[in-house]
This record gives C-alpha cells, sequence and structure tokens, in this order.
C-alpha cells in the first residue's frame, strides 16, 4: 500500500533534481535486494580463496594469472576490500534512507488523530464467518463486548434499531517492528566500525616467570604497547585419556609500573578482563627451559659424563675433544623436512678445525651418534617449561554490536509474532429471539492466521 | 536400554512413520496419515530418550558435556528438532497429509547418522573451546532454525506438486488450498530466520568470550550469514516486492541448499574452526 502511494507521489512529479534522483535511487527496495544478492554471493569468495596469506602462498595455489587478479580485487583481504565495504556502506544508506521516506507514514498509522473503523469492510472481507444464535441482540452483543474488551481492547460499539456493530483493536505500536529490525543492524554495522578503528587484536608470547607489555597484532606484526605489564606466573595442561588436551590455564598477575595489582588465573572460555582490555587463553607450547642435563658418551668404550647446563654456557668436552656450547632450544626440529619434535642446538669448536653445529632432538637420543665423533651429545633431561600464548583485545565497539543483537532479536520477534489486528462483531436480529453473528478482522501480516483466529473465536462464542 | 538402541529404534520408527505418510498421499487414505502422526511421536520420544541417554552416558565416561559435540550428535538432533517443530505444526494447523514433506527429512537425517561411514557415533572428549554454556545455547538454537528452514523446503516442494486446478479425482486433491501452503511455508521461514538469527548471535557472543573476536569471517560464519541473507531476501522479495507462489518457492530451496553448505559443505569441502570430527 505504502509502495503505491509513493509511487504516485513519484510520477506526477515530472522534472526531478539531481538530489531528487539520488533519494530516489536509494529509497527503493529494489537496490535493497540486489545489494543483499550481491552481498551473499561475493561472500562466497572469501570461503574458497586463501584469506590472508603470503604472497608465496597464493602463487604456489594459484599461479601468477589468478594471482594478479586476486590482487586488483582484494580477494585475498575481501571481507575488508574497498568493494566489499562500499557495498555495506550502499545498504546502510538504503536502510536509512527507506526508513526516513517511510517512517511519516507509518508514524501516521500508529498514533492516528481518531480510531476510525468502516463497517462495510469488514462485511467484504474473506475470513467473514456467521453463525446463527439463539438469543436476542442486546443481552449477545454486551455478552461480546465484554468479550471483545477483554481478549482485544477498547471496544468500539455502534447500535442501530435491529443491530449492533462492535470493532475492536491491538498491537498498532508493532509496526515499529521492523524499524527497529533496520535500525539494529545499523547499529551493529556502527560497532563494527568503530571496533576496527579504534581496537585491535593482538598476540603476546610469554614463557613461565616472562613479563612483558607489547602484543603484537596478528597480521602485521604490529607492536601494541599495553598501559600495564603482564607476567605469567606458571602454565598448566591437563589431558584426557585419549591424549587430546582437556583444558589449558596460565597464572597471570598485572603489573602497573612496577606494583603487582592482583594475579588471576585464564582459561580458555574464561578471559580475563582489565581497563578494557581482554586477555584470552589461546595456545601453549614448549618453552626454552633454563637448564639442561647433558650426558657426553665416549664412543669406544660407552663411558657417560652428565653435565648440568644453561642455555647459552659452553663446556670443555672430555678427552680434549674441544668445547661444547648450547646454543638454544627449538620446539620444532626440522631435519631433512622430517619435524623430529623438540630438540636443542649445540656447537663443537673442535681444538683444531672449524666449529660447526649439532641438532640433538629430545626423542631420538642416538641421534648424535650418526655424527660418529668420538663424542656424542645426549639430551638426558631438562626441567618442562611452557609457554602460553595470549590474544589480548580491545573493542569499544563491543557494547553497540551486543546492544544491536539485543534489538536485533526483540525487532525480528515484534515483526514476526505480533501484528496489529482489528476484530469486527456485528449482531443483527433474525426472530424474536434469534440473531446472525457476523465475525470478521484484520491485520497487518498473517492472514492464514487471522483466519484461524476468526474460526477460534466463532467456536468459543457459540459455546458460550 | 541405551542410548544406541534407542536412537536405532528412533530410526526405524521415524522410518515407518514416513511410510505411513507416503502411503496416505498415494492412496488418499486419511486414516494413513493419522497413523502416520503416532508413530513419528512414538519415534519422537525414541529420539528424545536416546539424546538424555547419550547426555547421561558421557558423564558416566568422565567427559560430561551436552550431546551437541560432534556431527552423530548434531544430525541426532537436527531429526529432533524437525520432528518436534513438524509435530507442533500438525497440532496447530490440522493439515495432516503435509507430514509426507516433513517425515522423510527426519528419517534422512538420522539414518544419516548411523549409517554413514564417515560419521562416529563414539562420545568423545570436548576440546577446550567448545567447553561452554554458549555451546548448548548456540546449538540448540540454530538447529531450530535449521528445522524451520527444513520443514519451509519441504512445503516449498508442494507448489511444484500441487496441480494448479485440482479435480476431485487428482492425487493430489487433498493438499491444502494454496494460501495454507503459502502460509505454512511463509510461518517456517520466519520461525527459522528468528532461530538462525538467535543462534548466529549466541555463536558470536560465544566467540567474543572465547578468542575475544564476535566475528571472524571463518567459513562457517560466512555462510551462516549468506544463508542469513538468502532468507532477509526471501521476506523483502514477498513483503515488499509482493513476490509469492513457485518464484518464492525457489527462494526458500535456494535457502535450504545454503543450509545444507553451512552444515555439511562447510565441514567436508572447507576447512576451520568449526569443523567437527
Ligand atoms: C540485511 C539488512 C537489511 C536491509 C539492508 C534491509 C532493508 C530494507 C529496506 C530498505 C526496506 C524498505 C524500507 C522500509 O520499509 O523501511 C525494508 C523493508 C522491510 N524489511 Fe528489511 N532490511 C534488512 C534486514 C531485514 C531483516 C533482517 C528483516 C527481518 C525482520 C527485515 C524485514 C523487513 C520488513 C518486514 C520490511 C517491510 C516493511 C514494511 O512493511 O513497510 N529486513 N528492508
Amino acid at each position: 500500500m505504502l509502495e503505491k502511494t509513493l509511487k504516485k507521489e513519484n510520477i506526477l512529479k515530472k522534472n526531478k533534481t539531481i538530489p531528487e534522483q539520488i533519494w530516489q535511487f536509494f529509497c527503493s527496495v529494489k537496490l535493497t535486494v540486489y545489494t543483499l544478492v550481491v552481498l551473499a554471493v561475493t561472500s562466497i569468495i572469501g570461503t574458497v580463496i586463501l584469506q590472508n596469506g603470503t604472497p608465496p602462498q597464493y602463487l604456489n595455489l594459484y599461479g601468477q594469472t589468478v594471482y594478479n587478479i586476486i590482487k586488483i580485487f582484494n580477494f585475498d583481504d575481501m571481507y575488508q576490500a574497498w568493494w566489499f565495504l562500499a557495498l555495506i556502506v550502499i545498504l546502510c544508506i538504503n536502510i536509512v534512507v527507506c526508513s526516513i521516506e517511510r517512517l511519516s507514514f507509518t508514524w501516521k498509522i500508529i498514533f492516528p488523530q481518531k480510531i476510525t473503523f468502516n463497517p462495510d469492510r469488514f462485511r467484504k472481507l474473506k475470513n467473514l464467518e456467521t453463525v446463527q444464535v439463539n438469543k436476542d441482540v442486546r443481552s449477545l452483543s454486551n455478552d461480546y463486548e465484554r468479550f471483545l474488551s477483554k481478549k482485544v481492547g477498547r471496544v468500539i460499539k455502534q447500535e442501530a434499531q435491529t443491530s449492533t456493530v462492535m470493532y475492536a483493536e491491538k498491537g498498532r505500536w508493532t509496526r515499529i517492528g521492523v524499524y527497529v529490525v533496520h535500525a539494529s543492524i545499523l547499529l551493529l554495522l556502527i560497532g563494527a566500525l568503530i571496533g576496527s578503528l579504534f581496537g585491535f587484536k593482538a598476540h603476546l608470547q610469554l614463557d613461565e616467570g616472562q613479563t612483558s607489555d607489547t602484543a603484537f597484532i596478528a597480521k602485521k606484526r604490529l607492536p601494541i604497547k599495553l598501559d600495564f605489564s603482564i607476567r605469567c606466573n606458571d602454565f598448566d595442561v591437563k589431558f584426557y585419556d585419549t591424549g587430546a588436551p582437556e583444558e589449558f590455564k596460565s597464572n597471570l598477575t598485572i603489573i602497573n609500573n612496577g606494583n603487582a595489582l592482583f594475579t588471576r588465573d585464564i582459561r580458555v572460555n574464561h578471559p580475563l578482563r582489565y581497563k578494557g582490555i581482554n586477555i584470552f587463553q589461546a595456545s601453549y607450547g614448549t618453552a626454552q627451559p633454563d637448564s639442561v642435563v647433558i650426558d657426553m658418551i665416549r664412543l669406544s668404550d660407552k663411558q657417560v659424563a652428565s653435565k648440568t647446563l644453561k642455555i647459552g654456557e659452553e663446556i670443555q668436552l672430555p678427552d680434549d675433544q674441544g668445547m661444547f656450547k648450547l646454543e638454544g632450544f627449538l620446539p620444532h626440529f626440522d631435519f631433512k623436512g622430517h619435524n623430529l619434535g623438540e630438540a636443542f642446538v649445540g656447537r663443537i669448536t673442535p681444538k683444531d678445525g672449524a666449529a660447526f653445529q649439532i641438532g640433538l632432538p629430545v626423542k631420538f637420543p642416538t641421534f648424535d651418534r650418526m655424527r660418529k665423533g668420538a663424542i656424542a651429545v645426549v639430551i638426558k633431561d631438562f626441567e618442562q617449561k611452557h609457554y602460553t600464548g595470549l590474544q589480548i583485545t580491545k573493542d569499544p565497539g563491543i557494547w553497540y554490536v551486543y546492544s544491536g543483537f539485543i534489538l536485533l532479536i526483540i525487532g525480528c520477534w515484534i515483526t514476526f509474532f505480533m501484528s496489529h489486528q482489528s476484530y469486527f462483531i456485528e449482531v443483527e436480529s433474525s426472530g424474536d429471539n434469534d440473531s446472525t453473528v457476523s465475525i470478521s478482522g484484520t491485520t497487518n501480516r498473517n492472514n492464514q492466521g487471522m483466519k484461524l483466529k476468526i474460526q477460534k473465536i466463532v467456536t468459543t462464542l457459540k459455546d458460550k | 536400554m541405551n542410548s544406541s538402541f534407542a536412537l536405532s529404534l528412533a530410526t526405524f520408527i521415524y522410518a515407518l512413520a514416513s511410510v505411513f505418510y507416503i502411503g496416505s498421499f498415494a492412496f488418499k487414505k486419511q486414516s494413513l496419515s493419522k497413523l502416520g502422526f503416532m508413530v513419528l511421536v512414538l519415534g519422537f520420544l525414541s529420539n528424545t530418550t536416546g539424546i538424555i541417554l547419550r547426555w547421561i552416558e558421557s558423564y558416566q565416561m568422565g567427559y560430561g558435556h551436552a550431546p551437541f559435540a560432534n556431527m552423530y550428535e548434531s544430525l541426532v538432533f537436527f531429526s529432533w528438532t524437525v520432528a518436534i517443530l513438524y509435530i507442533f505444526v500438525e497440532l496447530k494447523y490440522k493439515e495432516s497429509i503435509i507430514g509426507v514433506f516433513a517425515s522423510p527429512l527426519v528419517f534422512l537425517a538420522i539414518a544419516y547418522a548411523s549409517l554413514s561411514p564417515d560419521i562416529s557415533s563414539k562420545i568423545s572428549p570436548l576440546i577446550p573451546a567448545l567447553k561452554s554454556n554458549w555451546l548448548i545455547a548456540h546449538v540448540i538454537t540454530c538447529f531450530l532454525g535449521y528445522a524451520g528452514f527444513a520443514v519451509a523446503f519441504g512445503f516449498s516442494l508442494m507448489y511444484f506438486i500441487k496441480p494448479k486446478t485440482s479435480g476431485e479425482t487428482s492425487l493430489f486433491a487433498k493438499l491444502p488450498s494454496w494460501e495454507m501452503i503459502d502460509e505454512l511455508t511463509y510461518q517456517m521461514v520466519v520461525f527459522g530466520f528468528l532461530f538462525l538469527t538467535i543462534g548466529i548471535i549466541t555463536g558470536a557472543v560465544w566467540a567474543n568470550s572465547a578468542w575475544g573476536k564476535y566475528w571472524t569471517w571463518d567459513p562457517k560464519e560466512t555462510w551462516s550469514l549468506i544463508t542469513w541473507l538468502v532468507y532477509a531476501i526471501f521476506m523483502h522479495l514477498r513483503m515488499m516486492k509482493g513476490w509469492y507462489g513457485k518464484n518464492l518457492a525457489w527462494v526458500s530451496i535456494l535457502g535450504f541448499l545454503a543450509v545444507l553448505f553451512t552444515y555439511f559443505g562447510v565441514n567436508y569441502v572447507l576447512s576451520g574452526l568449526h569443523s567437527y570430527a
């Protein structure tokens, strides 16, 4: 109905200025549908093409030609691409313009000067039901008036000589529902915008015992300095008997200007929030230990000498075989393309000759024998130490987004399950103590539901 | 009785219900569809029992989580939601023949869960990220949404089966009126849309509490948004552009394909945080 009225108005006005034409462009529901279709279709691209990969990854996967196309349209980061954001902006303007255009009409319906009704219109409705009742008009109309005012709302009653018509309505305000839905979508997008402009998502890796105040933005390795420092006191991981991790948690202390403020455990799904910054347990791994016990085995007679070393420490090998330096720790030791797991790296400087590096995988104690030196080095034991992977985020737009969520649900509920309903009952005398009762109703949505409601009312009233 | 027995029984009973409904449609026997309804309710009870038992068993095994954690459990729950939604529709609208479009979906989902070799019915422990009450809210609402769309899909098929003018002798004479079909499809889409909306929102709130980001454009999220957009388009076409009948039914079918891809395609074809199994 609204659509038609608007069209007519626009047709009357032939010569439109350019701003008027622009307004008109954004005012059409056709634009809405097209934009939504384009958004839905293009969104697929980002689920098929790798997102935020490195150039070699793309070249490997798709080749040079396709990669050039990907680059032109930013398909490698397409949900941030200019054209995708432009589509969202068009949608927003569309919602705003349409709502402004229509709200004044809807407003007049929601707050009418005076509620009137046209009996003839109700008499012609398709859902009109007619029954005969063995009672006189007066007593029936009193009964029905009570029924309507209890079930629907205030009743408008018009009495004539031999008949009475009654009208009642409810839910005028529910016509605002769609506007709530559309406003909530705007609110969501505004929240997302605020989040992407003023928020961040960064990563921080802390060894047990380590303190830091600087996290790094995931993609760009950009440092983010926090107003406080975080110390990881302890990290714990529990496993199921299947070997899958059951739970991991970090014990963190928040430190401000050298003062420890408080200490708390965080687990997956149970973050810590402080000063608008959220700290999440994201991952974990094995960190470089402080000290390591190594065995030095003389290959000729298998005689063993043990020694405890710190990382970076250098010692004399037995039999005057030169110096050994424990250089560092690797969580994943790559040997000819195989991942041999946790390993240490050492450097041997023979008495006469060039220094060389050796790898000491923890799980393969005989590995260094393959070198066929006089002395083989084996990792005997080391103190297991973890690092914790923390996700550090800030999102000042989150409350806009959450308000949008709540409004969206409320708006959908109103739009879908509530409606503006009007009921009409006419009682006409059809004999001394007989009446003909006609009942019908209108609604702004769900006509079939209205039909069922009318039928139900008929059965209730007949039983009275 | 254990959960796998109850669920096998449910599969069998659902198969029987589908047979009765199809029979009532093919032979125009109203009584068969009444029988089909009662059998469907029985299957639903068995399905419910199976889910509750599985929940209890997971506690007995020491894992202790709601039975919504892998593909098998989600399919079983999908059958359950479609069944309860359909039972509700039949009770409300009193159109029993339309069960022929809903009961096979209920049966197919649960049968696929038990018969597909790719789907393990083992009760397995939860990874830490899935341990959240939001999991329960998220799964239940998403699946109610999917159920609404599934039933809407079933009803949309009527547009292609029911002849324009139905004579008394026609095989399809018992199908509801066009207005009723239109209303039923629309009501199911609306139901699905509301719950998919809540499902996406609970998922976002959960992601925000687990990873600190309510939306990351991972494939499952993106596909659920695509599904949501298709049904938003459906509603705008219907309400603002006056689409109806077969044209609109096509949109509903397209929407259900998007649901299927969100549900299965993303797990099998694409990868991301959500892939179960
Ligand atoms: C996805 C973003 C959406 C956009 C861009 C959008 C846009 C629009 C526009 C421009 C109109 C016409 C103008 C108006 O009456 O305000 C409209 C109408 C409408 N929209 Fe949306 N909409 C969106 C989502 C939704 C959703 C999720 C719903 C579901 C509740 C919805 C329900 C409606 C309804 C019921 C109407 C008809 C209003 C009437 O009866 O006058 N829209 N939409």
